[in-house]
């Protein structure tokens, strides 16, 4: 048997004894596991597929096994994902420590920094959050103002983040901070802290969509130890526009699974206004549809080209900026067109009239608005395709 | 399914892009539309594309062919666009010969398809009747006396239809005007008595006939596949022209968006290269990622139909929808970019909107493929 074939079965066998049947039903967001030192599990099953996944180093497939990975190769690690949409099994973890954080700490982080943090982000043991944007610093991230003062024996941060995204509930921080007030990038630093160090403080900002996943953060004289610092003093902008890379395609990601309960816009749209043979009955709303489930399909397929690029060790730099937009532009399309086809039943706020669907695709929708305009805007990302992919000029 | 090319894929596309260039620039389309050159395309260059093996890519090695398949031909399509080549590739190779090959006799193929693959033999499908693209809608009449049948009927925007030796009807031999069963397909002498060729001068300056047939007399030798079976033989062909086609449009998006970027970057106004301008940076960007979604989407066609796969109509619907919305807007706007030189024809990118509007029309526009993708997905 071909050594891959033979992975494919010991997987598939190892997947069946241990995903718990709760694990292989579709989740509700509010099911998502992000770990962390105070994770609440709405569902035990939920603690122990994660624990399951994590000693196998599934959480983290081809991560090296020093660090709590499982050492799989691309091919392997295809075959898990394979195996386990086969089981419809549900992501053991969701993280931006294992998304954003680990990337940049493998390329950038010391030896001491990757063996205190990686395996702890592979087990979920800490929630991380991602301090980056701050009230005078959006698009023009690079403008951020938080002072971090080199004290001798410690760094000492003061000032303050916002859209900081679940700040409320993670352990430690990812930060940019300003390290050089006499030059913008080159005075920018990245740097770890735990949240719970004293003079740190985080304030919930409720949505359009009623939810608040995302926090004011307050830094006030906040010591640091310097070993935290991840790269060199003042090379945090190198850094910081990595890690915005895998935060780009995350989204992207993100956005395509967010409202895992809300059905594909052409089974709505039959609902709604199918008639007697199941043909959407109004020819604008069904070329609409059409439309649109044919530009998902497209996308799907470019996001897998770019896969096998990457794999064949060919990707292109530009195309994460690609998949941000597109990505996200297609979910808040998917959702205002949801809307149309629903028509009022979608437009429920509360209560027993709508469904729980109906009340979902409503509180998605405005939710889906701010997909392009977290980590980097959709005008950012043509901005960023058009230098980086077409060299047109500043 | 492997949507990347091959060694072997890669270095057909690079042949390719370098014959193409050298050989058939857009400035050769010029000169044959300048010159109101009779064949509208130039015999000795589509020599030279059979001797490279391009007329045989579909074909089996039996009849002459290199058997490389849609993914392989895509490529040559793909670069052919780039400069708007005129050449038999879509009617011959792409449209008559796969008809050939799946419906005719043994004895026919063996006539024909070598003759293909050299170059020497030109093809025709003569299907649409109307404006819009329509398959199903036939009124052509085909009916049987004796050892033959008698055709009568008229056809429009048969591709290549004035210079081809033979010529695919698609006639109706029984059902109403507007059923998919009841059609027919028959192989005729382009010179057979009763046929009437005219050649239409298009927007593209390509090449495309009028077909009239008043008792045109046919063989039964001459049917292809089975009779009243013709919808089953043509769609599958169909479809690969129409993943063909795509990687044609491909081609001549990326080749009007390169040179409207390359613009972009020279042109100055307000002391600066305009390209510098957000508003027309974004517009570009949004340009790069249409062209991304329909390269991924014409590559998927073209392997599902190498592949076999059962979902090749949907593939191809999607591949042709993409390319049409995608070339639609990038020779709209690549005209717009070049500001005024654009409109003038000394500059060569109006030849890509041009011939754009054609490709978009011919076998289903992107509202006709949205339309048949929602019936194939059943809603």
């Amino acid at each position: 048997m071909h050594a891959l074939d033979e992975f494919r079965a010991e997987t598939r066998t190892w997947l069946e004894q241990n995903c718990p049947a709760s694990m292989r039903t579709p989740m509700e967001d509010e099911e998502r596991v992000w770990g962390g030192r105070n994770a609440t599990y709405k569902n035990p099953e939920s603690k122990l597929w994660l624990d399951r996944m994590a000693e196998r180093g599934y959480t983290v497939p081809t991560w090296p096994r020093e660090y709590g990975g499982a050492g799989l190769s691309g091919e392997q690690a295809q075959v898990l994902r394979e195996e386990m949409g086969r089981l419809k099994c549900r992501p053991p973890l969701s993280s931006f420590g294992i998304w954003m954080l680990a990337p940049v700490l493998f390329k950038y982080g010391n030896d001491a920094q990757k063996r205190e943090h990686l395996p702890r982000i592979a087990r979920g043991e800490i929630r991380w959050c991602q301090g980056y944007s701050e009230p005078g610093a959006g698009s023009d991230l690079a403008a951020l103002k938080t002072r971090c003062e080199d004290r001798g024996d410690h760094y000492l941060i003061n000032g303050q983040k916002i859209w900081t995204s679940y700040a409320n509930f993670a352990d430690w921080i990812f930060c940019l901070v300003r390290t050089d007030t006499s030059v913008k990038h080159g005075g920018i630093s990245f740097i770890l802290f735990d949240m719970e160090s004293p003079g740190v403080e985080t304030r919930p900002i409720t949505l359009i969509s009623g939810a608040s996943v995302f926090c004011e953060t307050f830094f006030t004289d906040v010591r640091v130890p310097k070993e935290n610092l991840v790269g060199r003093l003042n090379e945090g902008w190198t850094i910081a526009k990595e890690l915005l890379q895998h935060e780009r395609g995350m989204i992207a990601e993100i956005g395509r699974t967010v409202g895992g309960t809300v059905p594909p816009v052409d089974v709505v749209a039959k609902r709604y206004l199918g008639d007697a043979n199941g043909r959407i009955a109004d020819p604008v709303l069904r070329d609409a549809v059409a439309r649109q489930v044919m530009n998902d399909r497209a996308f799907a397929l470019t996001i897998r080209r770019a896969e096998q690029e990457s794999e064949a060790g060919a990707g292109s730099g530009g195309a994460s900026s690609m998949f941000k937009y597109y990505g996200t532009e297609q979910n808040k399309a998917k959702f205002e067109l949801l809307l149309k086809c629903a028509g009022s039943a979608a437009l429920g706020w509360a209560g027993d009239e709508f469904s729980s669907e109906e009340l979902d695709i409503c509180r998605t929708w405005l939710r889906s608005k701010g997909n392009s305009i977290e980590g980097g805007t959709s005008e950012i990302q043509l901005n960023v395709i058009a230098k980086r992919v077409l060299g047109l000029p500043d | 399914m492997n949507l990347l090319l091959t060694e072997e894929e890669a270095i057909l596309k690079r042949g390719a892009h370098e014959f193409f260039a050298a050989r058939l620039p857009v400035k050769s389309l010029r000169a044959l539309r300048d010159s109101n050159a009779a064949e509208g395309f130039e015999r000795a260059a589509w020599q030279e594309m059979a001797e490279l093996g391009w007329a045989g890519v579909l074909l089996p090695e039996s009849y002459g062919g290199s058997a490389m398949g849609y993914k392989g031909l895509g490529q040559v399509l793909e670069e052919s666009g780039r400069t708007l080549a005129a050449s038999p590739l879509f009617a011959t190779i792409l449209a008559g010969a796969p008809l050939v090959l799946a419906g005719a006799s043994e004895a026919l193929k063996q006539t024909l398809l070598p003759a293909v693959a050299s170059g020497e033999c030109l093809l025709a499908l003569a299907l649409d009747e109307h404006p819009r693209h329509a398959p199903s809608r036939i009124a052509t009449r085909a009916v049987r006396s004796g050892a033959s049948y008698r055709l009568n009927g008229s056809k429009m925007l048969v591709l290549d239809g004035h210079v081809a030796d033979y010529i695919v009807v698609v006639a109706r031999t029984s059902g109403a005007d507007t059923d998919p069963q009841g059609l027919t397909l028959f192989l005729l002498d382009g010179d057979a008595d009763g046929l009437t060729r005219t050649r239409t001068h298009m927007v593209d300056s390509r090449n495309a006939a009028h077909l009239v047939m008043a008792d045109v007399e046919v063989g039964n030798d001459r049917v292809l596949g089975g009779v009243d079976q013709g919808h089953a033989l043509l769609e599958p062909v169909l479809d690969g022209a129409r993943a063909g086609l795509a990687a044609e449009m491909l081609g001549s998006g990326m080749e009007a968006f390169e040179r409207t970027v390359s613009y972009l970057k020279l042109r100055e106004q307000f002391g600066q290269k305009i390209g510098a301008f957000q508003a027309l940076k974004h517009r570009a960007a949004l340009m790069y990622c249409e062209l991304e979604l329909t390269r991924s989407a014409v590559i998927a066609a073209l392997c599902a139909i190498d592949e076999s796969r059962a979902d090749i109509a949907a593939l191809a619907s999607l591949a042709k929808a993409k390319a049409c919305d995608m070339l639609e807007l990038v020779t709209n706007e690549a005209v717009q970019l070049h500001g005024g030189i654009g409109m003038t024809d000394d500059e060569e990118i109006g030849f890509f909107l041009k011939r754009a509007r054609v490709q978009q029309q011919i076998f289903g526009d992107a509202s006709f493929h949205r339309d048949r993708y929602a019936a194939l997905m059943a809603f």
